[in-house]
This record gives C-alpha cells, sequence and structure tokens, in this order.
C-alpha cells in the first residue's frame, strides 16, 4: 500500500493569525488591543487570541517590513503603539487570498477567514472560492487515479479522504451562493 | 486543436435566461466535468452543444462545421453518427432487451442484426453486464440499466459522449463504477466525454472542470 499523506494531517490547523492581522488592518491603523478585539469579534469563536500571541504576531510583522509603527498616543498604559499595513504588507495577503490552502480537512477557519477580509478589503471573494474548488478537485482528480489503480486499502483510505473534501466543496458551493448576502452582513 | 466549441450562447425560455453567454472548448479524447448550482444552465449548456436545443444567438463548432448553421437532417445524422448520450434514466426503450437496445443504434445506421448483436453484446461485457443482455429494462437494477445506457452510448464509436448527471440516481458504489467503465471505455476509443454533474466525487474522474454560474461558464484549468 503506497496512499502518500494526503490524509495524514487530521489535527486542526490554526490558521494564519499574522495575515489575519495584516487583512484587518487594511482598513486603517490600529492599536494591538484593538487588533485582537476586531480578531475576536470575527474570527476568535472559541479561541480568542492572548495579547502575548498579538503582540508576537506584530513584531514579527514589523520585523519583516509587513506593518510599521504609526504613533504613540499620548496616555496610560503599557501599549499605545499604533501599527499601520505596509505596500509590502498588502503585497502579502493579496498572495494569501489568490493562493489557495493545500487541500486537507478542518479548513474551516483559514477559507471562512480568506474569504471574510476578501469582502471587507473589497477583493472578489469569489475568486478565493473559485481558486480552492479548483484545488481541492484536483486533489480530488489525483485521489481517484490512486483509488482506481489500487487495492482494496487504498480505495478505502482515498475514499476517506474523498468524502472529506468533498464536504469542503459543497461548503465552498454553498459560500458561493451566499456571497452577496455576506457581503452585506460582514460590511454593515 | 477543438473538437467541439461553443462561443456567446444565450438561451431563454420565456423570462428565464438559462444561458447568457456560455462558452465552452472541448478537445478529442478529453474528459470534461460540467459543475454549477441547480438551475445555473448546465443542461441547456449541453443540449446546445449537442444539438439537440437550439441557442437564440452564439454559434457551436463541431470541428470546422458550424453545427448551430445546419438544417435539422444535418444535425440529426451528426448526432447519430458522432455523438453518444447517456441521461440520468429513462433512456432505454422498455419493449427491447438490454441487448437489443444496445443494438438499435447500429441498426437504425443499416447494419444487420447479426453484426449489430455481437457488438451490442461485447459491449455489454466491457461494462460488465452481459449477464443482463436478454432481460427488459424494466427488470435490471439501476446501476445495471445505467451500464446498459452507457453500452449503447459506446457501441457506434462515438467522438463526444454527453452525459447528463448519468450517476444522479445511483447510490456512491454504483455511481463510481459507472462512472470508471464510462471513462475507462472513454479513453480506450478516445472518445470525448461533457459530464454534467453537481457531485464532486464524479467530476474527479475528469481531466479538468468547466463551472457555470447563472448562466456563463467558466473554464478552469488548474495549473500544476
Ligand atoms: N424547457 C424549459 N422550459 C422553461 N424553462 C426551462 C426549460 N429548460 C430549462 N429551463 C430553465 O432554465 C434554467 C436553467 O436550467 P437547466 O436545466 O439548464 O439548469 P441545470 O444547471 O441543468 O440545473 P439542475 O442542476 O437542476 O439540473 C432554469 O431556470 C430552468 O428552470
Ligand atoms: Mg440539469
Amino acid at each position: 500500500m503506497n496512499t502518500p499523506g494526503v490524509y495524514t494531517v487530521c489535527i486542526v490547523l490554526p490558521m494564519s493569525i499574522g495575515h489575519a492581522l495584516l487583512g484587518l488592518l487594511e482598513s486603517g491603523p490600529r492599536h494591538g488591543y484593538d487588533l485582537k478585539r476586531a480578531y475576536d469579534e470575527r474570527f476568535g469563536q472559541d479561541r480568542p487570541l492572548h495579547y502575548g500571541q498579538v503582540y508576537s504576531t506584530l513584531s514579527r510583522l514589523l520585523k519583516n517590513g509587513l506593518v510599521t509603527e504609526a504613533g504613540v498616543e499620548a496616555g496610560e498604559g503599557p501599549e499605545r503603539k499604533r501599527y499601520a499595513i505596509t505596500d509590502a504588507g498588502v503585497t502579502d495577503v493579496e498572495r494569501w487570498l489568490s493562493t489557495p490552502e493545500k487541500p486537507e480537512p478542518y479548513l474551516q477557519n483559514t477559507l471562512y477567514a480568506k474569504v471574510v477580509l476578501a469582502l471587507l478589503s473589497g477583493r472578489s471573494a469569489t475568486e478565493v472560492l473559485d481558486t480552492q474548488r479548483a484545488a481541492h478537485l484536483a486533489t480530488m482528480r489525483e485521489l481517484t487515479r490512486r483509488k482506481v489503480d489500487g487495492d482494496l486499502a487504498d480505495q478505502l483510505i482515498c475514499d476517506f479522504a474523498l468524502f472529506h473534501l468533498e464536504a469542503d466543496l459543497r461548503w465552498l458551493e454553498l459560500t458561493a451562493a451566499r456571497v452577496d448576502q455576506l457581503a452585506e452582513e460582514v460590511t454593515r | 486543436m477543438s473538437l467541439l466549441r461553443a462561443e456567446g450562447l444565450t438561451k431563454s425560455f420565456g423570462k428565464t435566461h438559462a444561458l447568457e453567454g456560455a462558452g465552452i472548448t472541448i478537445r478529442a479524447g478529453e474528459v470534461v466535468a460540467v459543475m454549477g448550482p441547480s438551475g445555473s444552465g448546465k443542461s441547456t449548456l449541453l443540449h446546445c452543444l449537442a444539438g439537440i436545443l437550439p441557442p437564440d444567438s452564439g454559434t457551436v463548432h463541431y470541428g470546422d462545421r458550424e453545427l448551430t448553421a445546419m438544417n435539422d437532417g444535418e444535425r440529426s445524422e451528426l448526432r447519430r453518427t458522432e455523438f453518444g448520450f447517456v441521461f440520468q434514466f429513462g433512456q432505454l426503450v422498455p419493449e427491447l432487451t438490454c441487448l437489443e437496445n444496445v443494438a438499435l443504434p447500429l441498426r437504425l445506421s443499416g447494419m444487420k442484426r447479426k453484426d449489430a448483436e455481437r457488438a451490442a453484446r461485447d459491449w455489454l461485457g466491457r461494462l460488465e453486464v452481459d449477464g443482463v443482455a436478454d432481460q427488459r429494462p424494466g427488470e435490471t437494477s439501476g446501476g445495471q440499466g445505467q451500464r446498459v445506457a452507457v453500452a449503447r452510448a459506446l457501441v457506434t464509436g462515438p467522438k463526444v459522449i454527453f452525459a447528463d448527471e448519468p450517476t444522479g440516481a445511483l447510490d456512491s458504489l454504483n455511481g463510481e463504477r459507472v462512472m470508471h467503465l464510462l471513462t475507462t471505455a472513454a479513453r480506450e476509443t478516445g472518445a470525448a466525454v461533457v459530464l454534467v454533474t453537481h457531485e464532486p466525487r464524479v467530476a474527479a474522474y475528469s481531466d479538468r472542470e468547466v463551472v457555470v454560474r447563472d448562466g456563463r461558464s467558466r473554464d478552469v484549468e488548474f495549473a500544476r
């Protein structure tokens, strides 16, 4: 049996917090705590960010030139710094949105965040969904070829992955059909 | 080099705009899945491509011949000699046996009964349903019936098979078996397949997909 590890990663992968924060900064400079609140509100349903995560992510983005400090507010409190996205940061968000995720199950956090951030920034969410659907179907094709040529064990393992990827695809399809409605709610 | 090419197709049914500028290109021997939400115009596109339904505007070319400029007689001749069809159900003649059903297209082209039935039996065998040759379609299971329908679509050696939800009435296992047999046979004979389906696992038997949304089609050629 030689089914490669298309389905070996069955753990829930954390989505790219850096990209999500960059995406949120596209609408204007914000404080770290402000960013945390915006993130939690949109994407943090059961797993809000820790402040530590926010600041370590921001300092990495700062070091890589994707954000820049946009002034310090007068007043009390430890963190009154505001951060702004740079041109390089915008390019990085563009690239993230237009690159499909490697098709594996449990992508919902990342895919949902990409759709919302595309809508928030006035980009095409349909484009994001179509790119992803093509990547998913390409992987499903490969699994199908492997299944057709394989023994029963290969078939069962490939089928397991195929059914899960199909569930993702159904979600992509359903979301594509409701993009206009979601746009209204997200930008309200 | 394209085998079948549609450009700028529009088609309305009363106030319903089923196609609004749809296009698609099919190359010889490739299996193309046509996907998209219910009511988006997939079947209408397939019917226009196959010369079953005349579009309101736009063109369909088969090789260098313009299908949309042919008269009814020329179009049905083309369908009989170059195309094969598989639908969700209801395509077999209930009064004939499965063998006679598969032999029918050859008989209509003037082939002798004995020769037609020999070819038909061969195709039933390739689709692993020689066992139902002497039964009528009503006496077979859904999966067997669809394999007989695939045999009938392939028996004339068509250049294009049009399949509209061919597995829509089957369970996963039977549906996939039919898809495997259909695509294998098509690849062996060099026939192209235009496969309308909303099931991703069925579409995964294709070489590439075209997505139809609101009467417009979009080729997705994913670079790998
Ligand atoms: N003969 C007809 N008369 C009137 N309206 C029609 C006819 N055929 C199709 N339509 C309409 O045209 C639109 C496209 O229909 P079509 O059958 O092509 O969709 P489809 O993508 O194949 O959908 P499904 O996945 O449900 O089969 C629909 O709104 C449908 O109601
Ligand atoms: Mg249809």
